[in-house]
């Protein structure tokens, strides 16, 4: 048998034309989310929701089990592009900031300024227990113990960390 | 001969009786600057070196005996708030004085950089792990080292990313494309984890323990209950070790499937990407059938595991098991065999011997360069000296070595899932931890993805006095510096990547 270098490739490519994509149906939109969204987005704020949204995520003090997860949802099985959400670069390109974190007092400054660079309307959503009030780490000397009180919150994803599909669910109420 | 030096200076000091399973020995100045003489002449290396503020306060370091796997912990009581510098000889200390400093109020004499580290002029409180904190006070701002030189330009970045990554702060000097100079801040992330150990009951430790770095959360919490078990003298039943062996040897295949997936990825080959994403995500989600949680957290407790697998669980894993050799067979033929892949990762962030082994840097980036150590073949690391397993070293130290390191880690992970499934021993799965009234000193090492882990831990009348936490980062992130130096800017994040030391561990 003669090599072929090209032969694995073409393999996964063949076998993804006929099996079809990874990607797994959308799970249904949370409830809790949607309730959270039309208490606090206004009126005009949530004629922008709805549409393709761009997402820029901050990581302001996580331990990093929250980005894991995150991470998660760019993988073929969740693929969050294809709702139209997507993670942008900047925060000047974006319309949805996703902090992680109990906001450390050493990532306060950068957190705000993130906030500030990022165009209106925006919304913001605290992923985990650690940015929705500071989970294990507040009382330290070190955070703020969670992103409320720093910066407006419109929808809180808790978990430690929530699952890819408690992520989605949360998301997806932003589109609803 | 390394193992005659630990004698001679456990010989010179007083050893502590409360302190398991390896020794801890006070010793006076003299034998504190003769240890870091040896470290400076490699006769051994730095483990660990931290810092406790009860009165007087005193300064730890642990020692490892590199050819015959001794641990041993100094200790220098600093009734004056002083201690020589360690770093002051044996630059791989700096960082972890300039810690001590800020988080203790301690002095580092003769410390070469003495800018504060962790400690960025924000906290409420300084020298937090001091009993008695004072007041915060401005810093100044923080003083870059200098590149000097025509046409050189600086690049700050961070840190907000551009990426999902964790933040840090990291200053480029360039000659065009050329870096010439990389200086990292960090501590963006710290949350002050030590001093929320001080005082909390065993089992919250080790869930704050697991909370350190995420993506290691089985080897710390592992890490801090063998610490706490060797304090306390309990002793953990053998399906529980083999338990944490599991959850450890899954958590490796996971990160490491992820990372040889985000260099190529870095590398702009997004197909493996995709492929070993895939994988990943099907290991985290047997994670969550077996124990619970798709990263494993909070299933070690003290005393053994939080519950056992189902049965099903258990022989999931095995199908597991080849759908991962499987797909790691043919995904690992693709990265061979794809030249503009390689072009980006052979040759690029090239790490020396010398390096690894001056700075004992641990896990993937030690191995990739040279450097044999792996914690599971120290003594006393039950399952391990039950189960066979090679320790795949390289020696280019490029991105193309790390990416083989981690493909070679994971067929021996996946063998070792064989052997532990085959003889998972029967009986209970946790102790009876009662650490009520128990006062005593330990100490854990885990190989966890990344590194080697350390926890020490001082326990008094049931309750935590003391726990430091040591990612095996310390040792790995001054030698990106290294790596990327005469590399183009474009190549950093493959660098890093190939890297991928933890924030969080660092920071706590
Ligand atoms: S919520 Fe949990 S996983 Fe997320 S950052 Fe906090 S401790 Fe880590």
């Amino acid at each position: 048998m003669t090599y072929d270098p090209g032969a694995a490739m073409r393999n996964i490519v063949l076998r993804n034309l006929f099996r079809g994509p990874y990607t797994e149906p959308s799970p249904p939109v949370a409830d809790e989310a949607l309730k959270q969204l039309a208490a606090s987005v206004n009126q005009a704020a949530m004629r922008r929701l709805g549409r393709s949204l761009s997402i820029r995520e901050v990581d302001a003090g996580s331990c990093n089990g929250c980005e894991l997860e995150i991470h998660a949802l760019n993988n073929a099985i969740y693929d969050l592009e294809r709702f139209g959400l997507r993670f942008v670069a900047s925060p000047r390109h974006a319309d949805v900031l996703l902090v992680t974190g109990p906001v450390t007092k050493n990532m306060r400054e950068a957190l705000e300024r993130t906030y500030r660079a990022t165009p209106d309307p925006k919304w913001v959503v605290a992923v985990g227990d650690c940015a929705i009030s500071g989970g294990l780490f507040s009382g330290s000397y070190a955070v703020e113990g969670g992103i409320k009180g720093i910066i407006p919150v419109d929808l809180n994803i808790p978990g430690c960390p929530p699952t890819p599909e408690q992520l989605l669910r949360g998301l997806l109420a932003l589109l609803s | 001969m390394s193992d005659a030096i630990l004698h001679e200076l456990m010989g010179a000091g007083r050893v502590v009786a409360a302190h398991r399973p390896w020794p801890r020995v006070e010793v006076d100045r003299a034998v504190w600057q003769l240890a870091a003489a040896h470290l400076k002449d490699g006769k051994l290396t730095c483990f660990g070196l931290w810092a406790e503020s009860q009165e007087p306060p005193h300064v730890h370091l642990a020692l490892l005996a590199e050819t015959t796997h001794q641990v041993v912990v100094l200790t220098l009581a600093c009734p004056d708030g002083r201690f020589p510098s360690i770093g002051a000889v044996h630059p791989p200390a700096l960082r972890l004085e300039r810690a001590i400093q800020d988080l203790h109020g301690l002095t580092a004499e003769g410390l070469p950089d003495s800018r504060p580290w962790l400690d960025h002029g924000r906290w409420t409180v300084r020298h937090p792990m001091k009993p008695t904190a004072s007041a915060a006070q401005p810093l100044l701002p923080y003083a870059f080292l200098p590149a000097t030189g025509d046409g050189l330009h600086q690049i700050p970045v961070g840190p907000v990313h551009a990426g999902i990554i964790e933040p840090g702060h990291f200053r480029f000097t360039a000659n065009g494309e050329t870096v010439v100079r990389l200086e990292p801040r960090l501590g963006y992330v710290h949350r002050g984890l030590e001093s929320l150990m001080q005082g909390a009951e065993v089992g919250h430790g080790a869930k704050l323990a697991g909370r350190a770095s995420g993506d290691s959360t089985v080897a710390y919490a592992i890490a801090f209950c063998k610490a706490a078990e060797a304090a306390a003298g309990i002793v953990v039943p053998p399906r529980a070790l083999w338990l944490r062996a599991l959850a450890a040897e899954i958590e490796r295949i996971a990160n490491h499937c992820g990372d040889i997936g985000a260099i190529c990825n870095d590398a702009s080959f997004t197909l493996l990407f995709m492929e070993f994403g895939v994988v990943r995500e099907r290991v985290l989600r047997a994670a969550r059938a077996c124990f619970g949680h798709r990263l494993m957290m909070d299933f070690v407790v003290p005393g053994g595991v939080a519950a056992d697998p189902s049965a099903d669980s258990l022989i999931d894993l095995r199908s597991l098991r080849a759908y991962v050799a499987k797909q790691l067979k043919n995904l690992t033929q693709i990265y061979d065999t794809t030249a503009s892949l390689q072009d980006r990762t052979v040759g690029t962030g090239i790490v020396s011997t010398e390096l690894v082994h001056q700075y004992g840097a641990g896990g993937v980036v030690g191995r990739a360069s040279g450097r044999t150590f792996d914690a599971r073949r120290l003594p006393l690391q039950a399952p391990y000296d039950h189960l066979q397993f090679a320790v795949p070293v390289l020696k280019a130290g490029d991105v193309n070595a790390r990416v083989w390191v981690r493909i070679q880690e994971v067929e021996q992970s996946l063998n070792l899932l064989d052997q532990l499934l085959g003889d998972l021993p029967d009986g209970p799965v946790c102790a009876d931890a009662n650490f009520s009234g128990m006062s005593g000193q330990g100490i854990g090492v885990v190989e966890g993805f990344r590194g080697d882990v350390l926890a020490w831990l001082r326990l008094d009348h049931g309750r935590i006095a003391r726990c430091h936490l040591r990612d095996p980062s310390w040792f790995q992130w001054p030698l990106l510096e290294a790596a990327i130096e005469g590399n183009i800017v474009a190549d950093f994040p493959l660098c890093n990547k190939s890297f991928n030391c933890s924030y969080a561990g660092h920071d706590l």
